[in-house]
């Protein structure tokens, strides 16, 4: 009698219930552009438009998403183990220095494929180490993740600032930045996909490192669902007493998860650096470390539900930067405020209208088999 | 009309697919205690929920002392005079007991005068029902016995008349079910209704008046207690002749599989809960060990099986010695042993899992199962499908959620995980904990089976039936030592008394 109900098909589980908490979502959202006196249906329209109408447009959303889908992953892969990594964006930007560095040093030279490579691996193990400590403090001290990767945050970005401001920065230069790598430290922008479609990208950093996020979204994929190291780590995930009991070296499995979590964290540095700025910034990361915890927890910590969330992120954010250039009335914080409408209802709320929809189909069900199983075993 | 206490009528429920409850009907007498029984998934917990609030009748009517009510929350059902001891307590585990019982009837919202009265009337319950626990006690320190004594409480100080008890005595030992069940005649004396659902027949049979037998949603008989038997019962459940008994042969001892000498564990708060214990299992023989729960058992199993590291000792498998102060199941498993753990939800397995997951728990490494890093998928689903059919798994669907299986079945997907390892020794906690009937008379023989193949099988049961009627010697353990080894044939209050820690047990049985 512990689930009395009967279970959802996955269409509405994956596909119906996500749809109607976003419908509610930007309902909400509706009533607050409505509020500072502007119209909800124009500022729909132009999110749409702005996200989705033009080439360019398109090409700004799917390059948040890319990072989005980094950031999304490495909270998934941990949550899958139970752990909570809050810690992305410091991952993040300690990762960049992964990715600059490689830049820095190799881009007079070497082609631009090789710096790549050297920037993957440099940012992932720049990220995994980041979230290494927080992960062995876990498992050998019973440290909280959610307490020390929220500091650990912190510490990123104090170090990032040093270190950009009195290492790296340029002599003479006033800006907090690197100097701007040759061409080989470039990861060249994907025009040819949009060419195919027809369409212009015209300025949109879209490039190289979302197929890269793509990959990692299988190879996440295959990792926990098709690995003996997947398998422990759900195990873990779901019941540590269970892990203990087949064996499961808990403490290693919970410093692995976190290293795994930190590398794909910290190849969201890739996209911005190299594919954007082509020099490492300050606070180039830009929150998409939490937003990656809405993405996971939207997808449902499922790459396959990662992506799509991860784009519609993308698209809130292109969108919004849209509206609020179009609509004067409207700022920045009005579209993180809509943000945050998304990630209360998708996330937070997410059993909110599950009971309602759960019941309707299981009288749906009743009604179509046209007779009723007994209770049986 | 006025003596019947609670009656249903034509109570009709369904989630989906799945009727759970099929036209009810049902008449308590008020002032006696009335048994529901049917195996796990019967309805019998979806009609008590109806009874409670929890859940809204589709159809149907409830009457409390001859008057229409209806029940569309716990809070009318406690106005209505009836209180719920679930099956899983509902405590604040980190809450005295004082404030357990106040929660929720706290009355202002400053506590002072509340926890004054409270306290009063708790030591009033306690005087007139034989309810002695300490109230400022923390929940989380008690042993479950207690907890439970602490759920009753709560439901008298709100007030019940009728109280409802949802498989009390599932957590309970045979001796704190005793004590239970003398609580519950008081409760009764006093003029209390008392409905126990429970799925066993002989609490049914020691204390009810009348007993209504549930069976696939339908209500398909009312008996009184003193004219039927367990026989009838037992049919009237299962649909079919059960049999209650274990049928086997003698034991052919052979080989000495497990020798465990002078074995000292301590509990996680540094406590020795297993205090120098030595005995030996050969192949081809079942060593029960009996107890009351908390005696140490658990920690012995966990420490012979790897999962807890000892304090000091040796043991040895197979004539090999065994390193007791690491923790290694999986080497332990590589090495013959096999473990099926008293606790199977939080330990034998991942309810999350589907069934075919949780068949290579604990094995998951083993090169049948996998290519390199990889798992062969295909390979585990085939072997999922192969225990199954062996094990008669129902539903016999190898992706299903293992929470969505029944106790009984959940518990085959352990054994069938275990046995199928075909393993030198096999250690057994608690086979047949929240396992219906028919499942059980299964799962029994398996045990049997595995003995006469020859393997050495170690069994932890706190139901003493079980332990005498599977096990070739049985071994009684209290306060952490083994106090007497007996033939299973003992008696069963000569062996009471040594699992209460008599010493001069069998005098004290004359």
């Amino acid at each position: 009698m512990s689930a009395p109900y009967a279970k959802l098909p996955a269409w509405v589980d994956y596909g119906l219930i996500p749809l109607i908490n976003l419908t509610v979502a930007f309902a909400v959202a509706g009533l607050v552009v409505l509020a500072v006196g502007e119209s909800p249906v124009r500022a729909a329209g132009l999110m749409i438009q702005g996200a989705f109408g033009y080439g360019e447009g398109i090409g700004f959303t799917l390059y948040y998403a890319t990072n989005f889908i980094f950031t999304g992953l490495a909270v998934a892969v941990a949550f899958h183990c139970g752990l909570f990594n809050i810690g992305g964006e410091g991952q993040a930007y300690v990762a960049g220095l992964g990715v600059a560095l490689p830049c820095l040093w190799l881009d007079q030279f070497a082609p631009w494929y090789l710096v790549f490579l050297a920037a993957i691996v440099g940012s992932a193990l720049a990220g995994a180490a980041w979230a290494l400590i927080p992960g062995w403090l876990q498992a050998k001290r019973g440290s909280h993740v959610v307490i020390t990767t929220i500091m650990f945050n912190f510490i990123a970005s104090s170090l990032m600032v040093y270190v950009l401001v009195d290492v790296l920065k340029p002599a003479g230069s006033m800006a907090p930045q690197t100097r701007a790598f040759a061409e080989s430290g470039q990861l060249p922008r994907l025009d040819w996909m949009f060419s195919w479609a027809g369409v212009d990208m015209g300025g949109a950093p879209f490039n190289l490192s979302f197929l890269l996020a793509l990959v990692m979204a299988c190879v996440v994929w295959a990792v926990i669902w098709r690995t003996k190291l997947g398998y422990e780590i759900r195990t873990m995930g779901h019941s540590p007493s269970a892990a203990r009991y087949a064996g499961i070296r808990e403490s290693r499995i919970i410093i692995i998860t976190m290293m795994m979590s930190g590398a794909l964290a910290g190849m969201m540095a890739l996209n911005p650096i190299m594919g954007d700025q082509h020099r490492m910034q300050l606070d180039f990361v830009g929150g998409a470390g939490f937003v990656g915890i809405a993405v996971a927890l939207m997808g449902r910590s499922h790459p396959v539900g990662i992506v799509p969330a991860a784009i519609l992120f993308g698209m809130l954010y292109q969108g919004g930067a849209e509206i609020s250039f179009e609509m004067p009335q409207i700022s920045r914080d009005m579209i993180t405020i809509i943000q945050g409408l998304v990630i209360l209802f998708a996330g937070a709320l997410e059993n909110m209208f599950r009971p309602a929809i759960t019941t309707f189909f299981a009288t749906m069900g009743t009604a179509r088999a046209g007779k009723t199983l007994p209770a049986g075993e | 009309m006025n003596d019947i206490a609670i009656e249903l009528k034509g109570i009709d429920k369904k989630f989906g697919l799945v009727h759970a409850n099929k036209d009810i009907d049902l008449r308590v007498r008020k002032g006696t205690i009335h048994g529901i029984i049917g195996e796990n998934g019967a309805g019998k917990s979806t009609l008590m929920s109806i009874l409670y609030g929890f859940y809204q009748a589709d159809d149907g009517d409830i009457f409390i002392n001859g008057q229409k009510i209806v029940i569309k929350d716990p809070n009318v059902a406690i106005g209505a005079g009836i209180g719920m001891v679930h099956q899983h307590f509902m405590l604040v585990e980190n809450f005295t007991v004082l404030e357990n019982v106040m929660l929720g009837a706290e009355e202002s919202q400053i506590l002072t005068a509340g926890i004054t009265k409270a306290r009063q009337e708790l030591r009033r319950l306690e005087h007139e029902y034989e309810l002695e626990v300490d109230p400022d006690a923390i929940i989380e320190e008690l042993p479950v016995g207690l907890q439970q004594r602490v759920e009753i409480l709560k439901a008298l100080y709100r007030g019940a008349e009728i109280l409802i008890l949802d498989e009390p005595t599932g957590v309970l030992t045979p001796d704190e079910a005793d004590h239970l069940f003398r609580i519950l005649e008081q409760l009764k004396d006093q003029g209390k209704t008392i409905l126990l659902i429970t799925h066993k027949l002989r609490e049914i049979m020691a204390v009810t008046d009348e007993v209504s037998v549930m069976r696939r949603g339908e209500m398909v008989a009312t008996r009184t207690t003193a004219e039927t038997s367990v026989e009838e019962l037992a049919e009237l459940m299962v649909g079919r002749h059960v049999l209650l008994h274990v049928e086997k042969g003698p034991a052919a001892p052979g080989e000495v599989m497990l020798s465990v000498e002078n074995l000292t564990v301590r509990d996680s708060r540094g406590v020795d809960m297993v205090k120098n214990v030595s005995f030996q299992v050969r192949a081809g023989e079942i060593v029960g060990i009996a107890g009351v729960a908390g005696n140490g058992q658990s920690e012995l199993l966990q420490a012979v099986s790897g999962i807890r590291r000892a304090v000091s000792g040796k043991v040895w498998l197979d004539g090999e010695p065994v390193d007791v102060t690491s923790k290694d199941p999986s080497g332990l498993r590589q090495r013959g042993l096999a473990h099926v753990p008293e606790d199977r939800q939080h330990m034998g397995l991942v309810l999350k899992f589907d069934q075919s997951e949780n068949s290579i728990l604990g094995y998951h490494d083993d090169p049948k199962y996998s290519n390199g890093m990889f798992l062969d998928i295909d390979a585990i689903r085939k072997d999922a499908v192969d225990k199954i059919e062996k094990y008669d798994i129902r539903p016999p669907n190898p992706r299903l959620k293992t929470a969505n299986f029944s106790g009984g079945n959940q518990q085959k997907i352990v054994l069938a995980r275990e046995m199928e390892r075909d393993p030198k020794v096999l250690i057994i906690g608690q086979p047949t904990r929240g396992v219906d009937v028919g499942a059980i008379e299964f799962i029994h023989k398996r045990i049997i089976e595995m003995r006469d193949a020859g393997k050495a099988v170690l069994l932890v049961s706190v139901e003493l039936d079980e332990i005498r009627s599977l096990a070739d010697r049985v071994l009684v353990m209290f306060d952490g030592r083994i106090v007497g080894e007996r033939a299973p044939d003992t008696g069963e209050r000569e062996l009471g008394l040594l699992m209460a820690g008599v010493a001069d047990a069998e005098e004290a049985a004359q």
